[in-house]
């Protein structure tokens, strides 16, 4: 509450609203709107005066790094498991999922982290636990000095509006019975953080930033095409000013031709008001253009994180590797034919009992005895590039032994060697450290 | 195209003497409702031979579904008005008899949809499921018979312990493996056609790859034409040999992939390629929605559909665009590829104006 | 799924006891002394406070009352003795009481009443759904024509007329007004007592109201059902086979609709059972409705008690059929 004069200030619709009116797809819909309720059909919609040039000056080109930017979020070794009950007369707790399972990665201040990986691999768990849907099992998410892992739900009321989530489906995640106004002025009176006179303009006000006509306030999501719906969820999470969306699946619900509009608006939102995104999605081509970082996840480990040149060029995990390689590319049409990729072996295993040691393991070409004995460590082995595998290397360039040997005091098949001492403290921090591994030097080393 | 080396059977060389396998001739399609009709599908023309694919890219109405369906027969005569002809392996099917289109639903032609859970029916089992498709075209075989081969088929889609899996239901199975087990049952009885409407849309990218991998094997074992349908870019560009674009019920471009994704002609396609990023461009490159929506197919824009979110139509002399509807014509780079559109030199508009935005590195190499 | 029906079995009893303390302490705290009615039958409406007063003490009304509920519980497993005044009342195990008016057993009344309701609800269950789960298939597979559209307004109709209503215009019209022959004269007549066509034609109306009043409701809800299920992606699957129509509506559409249906079936077939008051009364027969309603009419507390305990039971178990037999439908279920 003490920051409200301050939060509203920094959405006053000076530049912003401007922006916004300007915008071609907000002309649209402002257009497109007299007299067909049916939003998605209407095609009365005139865009003549909008040529090629100005709408390319509104597309974005991929998020820029900003490496100096502060955390906003930091989690660290954050686990979730969930029960699992046997079937019998008397429910027992028989196992644990282990959906996510000691992840720990920082958020920048107004920037993005992508987080990847294929369904089941724990990055919606993530999501839902950053905004508390589910309390975590362990760890901790510090945010503005608070442990959000900690907190009880009581004391997490005020820091809800910081955290915000928008939703994958635009369809199910709207109550159809509500007006768009309702839905999105409703946190507005749960927080009582204006005037009930003041809710409507700021209503309209919020409309209008995501491209939505500010007078369908007293219209229901069923007018609204998928693509406007997912605005109207984008206006919801911006109520109440929030530091940090998490964003789940944003446009994975959307056509093609949808998905960029939306992507485009919440780069928009992020440098005008400075939030911070968790971004999670399985399409490796929008995390990319989003995302300046991006962890990747597998069966409740981030398996690789680091900034987007590198885990898009130049990753070290086999499991990122083959991730990329199997995205199909637009690109190949020049060439013909398939893209070369590397092939994975099966389905992820139960992530109520997982493999030992490295997780990847079952499905990696280059496992040895030391994968399935000892857990290869989040080791940072670039300025910002960490990587969990025991033969981390560039494609083509793996090397014949393990790397993390000497760090972790075992001997090339994973066994203990006597009077080693293992030298992992740095491993598990949030962040990046100044200094890193260096793989081919075995050494640590720094700038 | 390079992609698919099916030239060397002898078998495909006879089938290419017999022209396409499929034929689709000024395909219309109308759906009587309240509102008035609505037409889904609208003179289009399209032809698929043996051991080619064809993949057709639109957005969700465009009538990308409508029109395979229309080749499946899948429409209920009550509700939907076909015209125009479409030729399955030289046989006419618009007006066919129900019983005579229910002998080649299945078994000269299959269809795989997009989400395996909801398309196989979860109160029967997998194999019962495949029994079921197979016996229902080979009347004189016996129930252990159909057995064997949907064993046999589960074997060759690559589902493990297929003699155990087989009595699994498909809830049991995992996303992957259900799509696996849905290729199975169409391909069962040997389809020379194989339509498939967005078969890995809600797979993971991992699984998409075995499920691309698994279908081009299949179509070079048994030689069938393929219809991939998907809003995937990506997923045409590796599968399809030709590519039919889309829009609003009517075909807006039609041409060899290469020709359609690298030298595309019509402001459509060319939004379809600036709306997604890509992992391996340049991260200068921009990402530029197609604004506004897609049209209402029950008051379709006048002239060009697209005009309305056409944002080069102001290099069009007059109000063509609104007024006329442009021809389906050869475009500049071969009269194989065809475009529906007024522009009159696009193949340069795109060089010079859309791809320096939205590929910067690619614009050298096209120079 | 053993398992499952042990678990719902024990939490069945749990639910069985809990009614049986909750209808007793009713009673027990009602509005006059539990002995009153029995007083004042016995003393021909001059009961006086001396005579209440024995009649409590007799029955243990004076006791606690946790007290004699456990004697109340006990005379079910292994009977009990009941004393009414000076008399003493045997009644053997499962003792439900004695019957204030008949000074019999309730037990076995309500065994000798049991025939003629479950007649009545089976014979009436079996022809709305033989005649409302065809009708529904059909009115789905024409779902929009102007069959289907009359067709359903004219059941909704019906199925907006209350039913005692619909069942007294039943028996009214067809007794009173066409003097249909032979099934006028209604009632239970045991078949083994009167033979096969004495039971029929008493029972006979009882089945065309319970029968077509149902098959409008079975009809609507088949035809949701079944509409629901034909729209569904595995039907588009079932076509694109190339199966013939028949089997796709039976064996894909209507396997998946017959879920819904038999869950609601189950339901009210278990209503059914715990007592028709309504046909009972109308039709003249004496089954577990009537009684119950002719024991409030008459204050007969332990025949209102065993009623409602048996009507709780017989609830119970058509629950827990119906989720058990929804298992066997659904593999999802089964197998999760």
């Amino acid at each position: 509450m003490t920051q409200d004069p301050n939060a509203r200030a920094q959405i006053e619709p000076t530049e912003v609203g401007a922006n916004a009116a300007e915008t071609g797809d907000r002309q649209l819909t402002a257009e497109g709107s007299p007299e067909t309720p049916d939003a998605y059909g209407s095609h009365e919609i005139s865009i003549q005066d909008l040529d090629f040039a100005t709408l390319a000056e509104q597309g974005h080109t991929a998020t820029k790094l900003d490496p100096l930017a502060p955390a906003v979020l930091s989690v660290d070794n954050l686990k979730m498991y969930f029960p699992v009950k046997s079937s019998g007369v008397v429910r027992r707790t028989i196992g644990h999922v282990q959906a996510v399972d000691g992840i720990s990665f920082e958020v920048p201040k107004g920037g993005s982290l992508g987080l990847v990986g294929e369904s089941g691999c724990g990055k919606s768990t993530t999501g839902r636990l950053i905004t508390r849907l589910y309390k975590p099992t362990g760890g901790s998410m510090m945010f503005q000095g608070h442990d959000l892992a900690k907190l009880s739900s009581r004391e997490m009321k005020p820091l809800r509006r910081d955290v915000q989530m928008i939703f994958q489906d635009p369809y199910t995640s709207l109550n159809p019975r509500h007006t768009v106004g309702t839905i999105v002025g409703a946190a507005l009176e749960v927080h009582k953080i204006v005037p009930k006179n003041k809710v409507l303009p700021r209503v309209q006000e919020l409309l209008e930033i995501v491209g939505l006509n500010p007078e369908h306030y007293n219209r229901y999501p069923n007018e609204f095409s998928g693509g406007q719906r997912q605005r109207i969820g984008i206006a919801r999470a911006l109520t109440l000013n929030p530091k940090v969306l998490v964003a789940d699946e944003p446009v994975s619900a959307l056509d093609v031709s949808i998905q960029a509009q939306v992507v485009n608006l919440l780069q928009d939102i992020q440098t005008e008001f400075d939030v911070s995104f968790l971004f999670i999605a399985h399409d490796l081509a929008i995390v990319r253009h989003f995302c300046p970082e991006v962890a990747v996840m597998y069966l409740g480990k981030i398996v690789e994180i680091g900034d987007r040149e590198t885990i898009y060029g130049r990753p070290h995990h086999p499991y990122t590797q083959a991730l990329l390689s199997a995205v199909p590319d637009v690109k190949q049409a020049a060439i013909g034919g398939r893209r070369e990729r590397i092939r994975l072996e099966g389905d992820v295993p139960s992530p109520i009992n997982p493999p030992s040691g490295c997780r990847f393991r079952t499905r990696c070409q280059f496992a040895q005895e030391i994968c399935a004995k000892v857990e290869p460590p989040l080791l940072q082995i670039g300025p910002r590039h960490k990587a969990a595998c025991h033969f981390a290397g560039e494609l083509g360039s793996h090397p014949a032994t393990p790397v993390t040997t000497q760090l972790l005091g075992v001997d090339d098949q994973g066994s203990p060697v006597a009077g080693a001492t293992p030298t992992n403290t740095q491993l598990t921090i949030p962040g990046y450290e100044e200094t890193w591994y260096d793989l081919k030097t075995k050494q640590t080393t720094g700038g | 195209m390079t992609s698919v080396p099916m030239t060397q059977s002898s078998a495909a060389e006879r089938d290419a003497a017999e022209g396409p396998y499929l034929q689709v001739e000024d395909l219309k399609v109308t759906f009587p409702t309240q509102d008035g009709p609505v037409t889904a599908v609208s003179g289009l023309t399209y032809s698929v031979e043996k051991g080619k694919t064809l993949g057709i890219v639109g957005e969700s109405g465009s009538g990308k579904s409508v029109s395979s369906m229309a080749v499946m027969g899948l429409h209920d005569a009550k509700s939907a008005q076909i015209s125009g002809s479409i030729r399955v392996g030289g046989t006419e099917v618009v007006g066919l008899s129900e019983s005579k289109m229910r002998g080649l639903r299945g078994n000269s032609m299959a269809m795989i949809f997009q989400d395996a859970l909801a398309a196989l029916h979860p109160f029967y089992k997998i194999g019962g499921q495949l029994e079921e498709a197979y016996l229902v075209h080979h009347s004189s075989a016996s129930k252990r018979d159909a057995r064997r081969k949907a064993i046999e088929m589960l074997d060759r889609v690559g589902i493990p312990q297929p003699d155990r899996r087989v009595d699994d239901f498909p809830h049991q199975f995992s996303g992957g493996m259900r799509q696996r087990a849905m290729i199975a049952m169409g391909l069962i009885n040997d389809p020379s056609l194989l339509i498939a409407d967005e078969p890995t849309t809600a797979l993971d990218v991992t699984v998409q790859a075995q499920i691309l991998d698994l279908l081009q094997d299949l179509q070079r074992e048994f030689n069938s034409a393929v219809i991939i349908i998907t809003h995937d870019l990506g997923v045409i560009a590796e599968m399809a040999d030709d590519v039919l674009v889309m829009y609003a019920g009517r075909c807006v471009e039609y041409g060899t992939c290469k020709q359609i994704l690298v030298a595309p002609e019509m402001p459509y396609t060319w939004g379809l390629l600036s709306s997604i990023p890509d992992v391996t461009a340049s991260t200068d490159a921009r990402l530029i929605p197609i604004p506004g929506n897609p049209p209402s197919l029950l008051r379709p824009p006048s002239g060009c559909s697209f005009h309305p979110r056409c944002v080069h139509s102001d290099k069009v002399p007059g109000d063509l665009c609104r007024t006329e509807l442009p021809a389906l014509l050869p475009a500049s780079s071969g009269t194989a590829h065809l475009k529906r559109c007024h522009l009159a030199d696009p193949l340069q508009i795109y060089r010079t104006e859309v791809l320096p935005e939205i590929a910067p590195e690619l614009v050298e190499e096209t120079r | 799924m053993f398992a499952y029906v042990v678990k719902r079995l024990i939490s069945g009893v749990l639910v069985v006891t809990l009614v049986s303390m909750a209808i007793f302490l009713l009673f027990w705290f009602g509005p006059s002394s539990p002995a009153q009615p029995i007083c004042d039958r016995e003393t021909s409406n001059r009961c006086t406070q001396t005579k209440l007063a024995l009649y409590e003490k007799t029955l243990g009304y004076d006791n606690p009352v946790y007290e004699e509920y456990g004697k109340y519980v006990k005379g079910i497993f292994v009977g009990r003795t009941l004393t009414i005044a000076s008399n003493d009342y045997e009644c053997g195990a499962p003792c439900l009481g004695v019957s204030f008016r008949t000074k019999q057993p309730v037990k076995e009344e309500l065994v000798s009443r049991i025939p003629a309701t479950f007649s009545i609800a089976i014979g009436g269950a079996f022809l709305y759904l033989l005649f409302g789960v065809p009708i529904g298939v059909a009115a789905a597979k024409r779902r929009g024509t102007v069959a289907d559209k009359a067709l359903v307004s004219s059941f909704l109709f019906i199925s907006s007329i209350p039913y005692y209503l619909f069942a007294l215009l039943t028996w009214l019209y067809l007794t009173i007004t066409f003097e249909v022959p032979f099934f006028s004269d209604t009632g239970y007549f045991p078949i083994t007592e009167v033979g096969p066509f004495k039971w029929f034609s008493g029972l006979f109306l009882a089945w065309v109201a319970l029968g077509i009043f149902g098959c409008t409701q079975y009809t609507r809800f088949t035809r949701g059902a079944m509409v629901e299920a034909l729209s569904e992606d595995y039907i588009r699957t079932a076509k694109a086979k190339g199966l013939p129509t028949r089997t796709i509506v039976y064996k894909h559409g209507l396997r998946a609709a017959l879920v819904p249906v038999v869950t609601i079936f189950g339901i009210d077939f278990g209503t059914l059972l715990a007592g028709t008051i309504f046909t009972e009364r109308i039709f003249e027969i004496q089954g577990i409705g009537w009684w119950s309603l002719e024991a409030v009419q008459g204050r007969d507390l332990p025949v209102v008690q065993a009623t409602a305990l048996f009507s709780a039971v017989v609830l119970i178990i058509s629950n827990l059929l119906v989720d058990v037999v929804y298992s066997v439908l659904d593999p999802r279920v089964r197998l999760s």
